[in-house]
């Protein structure tokens, strides 16, 4: 059983009221950091952890934190991210309405660390119940001394805020969240200039994903070298897997990155296998965005290794043979799953969320979904495949931010994995739209 | 200064420059397309992904190449950068790939289009597309909107560029117009039908690299190509409003009034509603010339302008000559 540094107490009574989570050794890490450490030894602690950011693309935390510019006498800002809207990624939602707490701790500490005196929690539009239980929680914090003016009589000063977004995908881009919070249009924004430098109403700004947040505390009171212990290489710590699809036993789970993806399917630890006793066909490993990979490629690397639940292993091939681990929502679909319903279903999604500013997303995201969607129905012909695979190619790069690519890779990955059944489609429309046809082959292993 | 290689070419270029700026110092062929980024229009640019170019070595202290392409009209230069646009393979065939994505939805209707023969969209699939189409799905089309009386707004045929969102921003007190939903069904809009009605708002007209945006009090009159463009100037009561501008004549008649653009089809001075509307007689201006048409345009076929002249490489140039060019040096050729 692996350790739980985040949810262990989750499913304590009352654990989303102060008392009881302070109880549970709650707010030690701000005590620990205010009193005892400067902002910048907070920062050394976390670069020692090696967390990597877990909003999905797993940049060093640490790293990230001390690009931040510090001229004098301008404001810093820490904003949370928690407009997760990835397909397949629920991590965050849970952990904020279970242990809204853990997110505010983090956030202080991790404020204290960055020298920002006011911090945003923008939340995702959808989440307004998570809204409520987190404005009660910070104005619980308020009135315990944790947040507000002198906190703990340290001299440093934090107000928290939470800001609720529209609904929309896109600003879970970092930029894009930020001229939303500004009360803008969200578009994401071009770099340069980079958040560090120019973020939040033009200043120096920090934005992290709720998890890596809620980990700070764990590493303030632990220390660095001890969370570095945890994992394997450079994936350090615990991360949290929401996994969904075709499993047993579908939920989150905090594991120590470095479980092997086989017993995280078919342990009764974690997913308790394939559901109905069938055979798994394929896993899309870290949110709808990341490549899907075949079940031959997930369990193994194509050099034959075991492939595990960290950054590296999981991106061993690249894209080729690989893919990523993402926010860590895991999909398991099992062998009646059409792949072609599948990955139209994932562009129709990046279709309807695609911002619209620049012109290879918003055209090609449309472009991709109505050749799927034609596919899938049976009106396939020979060319589409090439099409399909040269369109995702030409937006993948060329936008101003990752949603080109999120909207591109999975259309390339099914296709380089799963060709046999695309082309399938296109040749026995009928069959292939029979009401639960089942692709009799095998995927193409690259 | 920064010191930088485009194309194979050295140029220094004050820092804080964009790669595309110091590539126009440059001039010529080598300079990319340009659809939504507009010199004046603070913000602009970064959108339609046309002037796409490899850095190949990021700067003299970190000469790594970029990961991915980027956008030179709002990447800043670094000393020691080097840049390649018609010299790498992969430019020129993202660049198609572009063109491509921005036709799929559009109309074009460019044989009853008042934007075509000074279209920017136009001329990039001219010069960067292919002649043919992959798109078999549907095209999408939008609803009409009449935005006021003088300018007509044709959402199909708009590339989303942003510039007349830009311009009304910065050039009028209040905009009324935006860019309303999302992804491919982002459109520019008024919020409940509003009309534009602004002292300002005739310049969206010239901004709109594409004839999604065009003069009502024009509109099928005339192909632009069988009009001769002057340059005139009045005197404008207006303040804000420069009063130069361009009279695009047929005959005597002079049937529509525009502000003066730059070879990168670029306006650097406004001009007013009443200057564009409502002064269409030659009697309200001061006549300067024909205005200078660059050679690749459709326009300048049927055109006449000062004669170009090197006085170098004439010998015997008289001196009145000579002294006549120095004050009024004729305009260079087009690139």
């Amino acid at each position: 059983m692996g350790r739980k540094l985040l949810t262990e107490h989750i499913n304590v009574e009352g654990i989303d009221t102060f008392e009881v989570y302070r109880k549970h050794g709650g707010y030690r890490s701000v005590e620990k950091a205010l009193k005892t450490m400067t902002p910048d030894e907070v920062v050394e602690e976390v670069k020692k952890s090696g967390l990597r950011g877990r909003g999905g693309a797993g940049f060093p935390t640490g790293l990230k934190w001390s690009f931040l510019a510090k001229p004098e006498g301008v404001p810093r800002y820490l904003v949370c991210n928690a407009d997760e809207s990835e397909p397949g990624t629920f991590k965050d939602r849970q952990l904020m309405s279970k242990l809204p707490h853990l997110l505010i701790e983090g956030m202080i500490t991790s404020s204290y660390a960055l020298g920002a005196n006011t911090s945003y929690i923008y939340i995702r539009g959808e989440l307004l119940y998570v809204l409520r239980i987190l404005e009660k929680a910070i104005a619980e914090a308020y009135a315990a001394g944790f947040l507000g003016k002198n906190i703990l009589g340290s001299g440093y000063d934090l107000d928290l805020y939470v800001h609720p977004g529209g609904g929309a995908y896109i600003c879970g881009e970092e930029t894009a969240l930020l001229e939303s919070l500004e009360g803008k249009r969200g578009n994401p924004r071009n770099k340069p200039p980079f958040p560090a430098v120019q973020g939040l109403y033009a200043r120096p700004t920090v934005v992290n994903n709720v998890e890596s947040i809620a980990a700070v505390p764990v590493i303030v009171n632990d220390g660095g070298d001890e969370y570095a212990k945890i994992g394997v290489g450079k994936s350090t710590g615990t991360k949290l897997i929401s996994a969904c699809g075709h499993l047993n036993k579908p939920g989150i789970y905090e594991i120590e990155l470095g479980v092997p993806v086989e017993e995280f399917i078919y342990s009764d630890e974690y997913c308790g296998g394939i559901w109905k006793g069938r055979d798994l066909k394929a896993v899309v490993a870290g949110g709808s965005s990341v490549p899907i990979l075949p079940k031959e490629l997930i369990l193994k690397t194509a050099a034959g290794e075991n492939r595990l639940m960290t950054y590296e292993s999981l991106s061993d091939g690249g894209f080729v043979t690989g893919t990523m681990l993402g926010s860590g929502g895991f999909i398991a679909m099992d062998e009646t799953t059409c792949i072609v319903r599948n990955t139209w279903n994932f562009s129709r999604f990046y279709h309807h969320e695609s911002c619209g500013q620049c012109s290879p997303c918003r055209e090609g995201t449309g472009w991709l979904e109505k050749i799927l969607h034609r596919l899938e129905h049976g009106h396939g012909n020979e060319r589409d495949i090439d099409v399909l695979a040269s369109v995702a190619k030409q937006i993948e790069g060329n936008t101003i931010c990752p949603l080109g690519e999120a909207a591109a890779w999975p259309v390339s990955a099914a296709i380089r994995h799963f060709r046999d059944e695309f082309e399938w489609h296109i040749r026995h429309p009928q069959e292939a739209t029979r009401p639960g046809a089942v692709y009799p082959g095998k995927a193409v292993l690259a | 200064m920064a010191k930088i290689t485009f194309d194979g070419i050295e140029v220094d270029v004050p820092d804080g420059t964009t790669i595309l700026n110091a590539a126009r110092t440059i001039g010529g062929g080598i300079v990319p397309p340009a659809m939504c980024y507009y010199t004046p229009l603070k913000g602009s640019g970064g959108k339609c992904r046309a002037c796409l170019v490899r850095v190949a070595a990021g700067s003299a202290k970190d000469p790594r190449p970029m990961p991915k392409l980027v956008a030179s009209c709002v990447t800043p230069v670094q000393d020691g950068m080097v840049v390649e646009n018609t010299t790498s393979e992969q430019v020129l065939n993202v660049r198609k790939g572009i063109v491509e994505m921005l036709l799929i939805n559009h109309p074009l209707d460019c044989p009853v289009c008042d934007q075509a023969g000074e279209c920017d969209l136009q001329n990039f699939a001219f010069e960067h597309g292919v002649s043919t189409t992959r798109y078999e799905e549907e095209r999408r089309t939008f609803e009409k909107i009449d935005i006021g009386p003088l300018i007509q707004l044709h959402m199909t045929r708009c590339i989303l560029c942003y510039r007349c969102v830009y311009t009304a921003d910065q050039l009028t007190e209040k905009r009324v117009h935006g860019v309303l939903g999302r992804g491919d069904a982002a459109e520019i809009g008024t919020y409940i039908e509003n009309i534009i009605d602004n002292e300002f708002s005739g310049n969206v007209i010239d901004v709109c690299p594409v004839g999604a945006l065009t003069d009502k009090t024009f509109r099928f009159k005339q192909r632009v190509w069988f009009t001769k463009p002057v340059n005139a100037h009045r005197d404008c009561e207006n303040p804000k409003c420069c009063g130069k501008v361009v009279l695009w004549y047929k005959g005597k008649d002079v049937l529509r009034v525009t502000a003066r653009k730059d070879q990168y089809g670029e306006v650097k001075e406004w001009i007013c509603n009443t200057c564009r509307f409502d002064k269409k007689e030659t009697s309200d201006w001061t006549l300067e010339g024909p205005a200078h048409i660059d050679r690749s345009s459709v326009i300048s076929a049927n055109h006449y302008e000062l004669p170009v002249l090197n006085a170098q490489v004439i010998a015997d140039l008289p001196e009145s000559s000579v002294r006549d060019l120095e004050q009024n040096p004729p305009m260079r050729l087009g690139n």
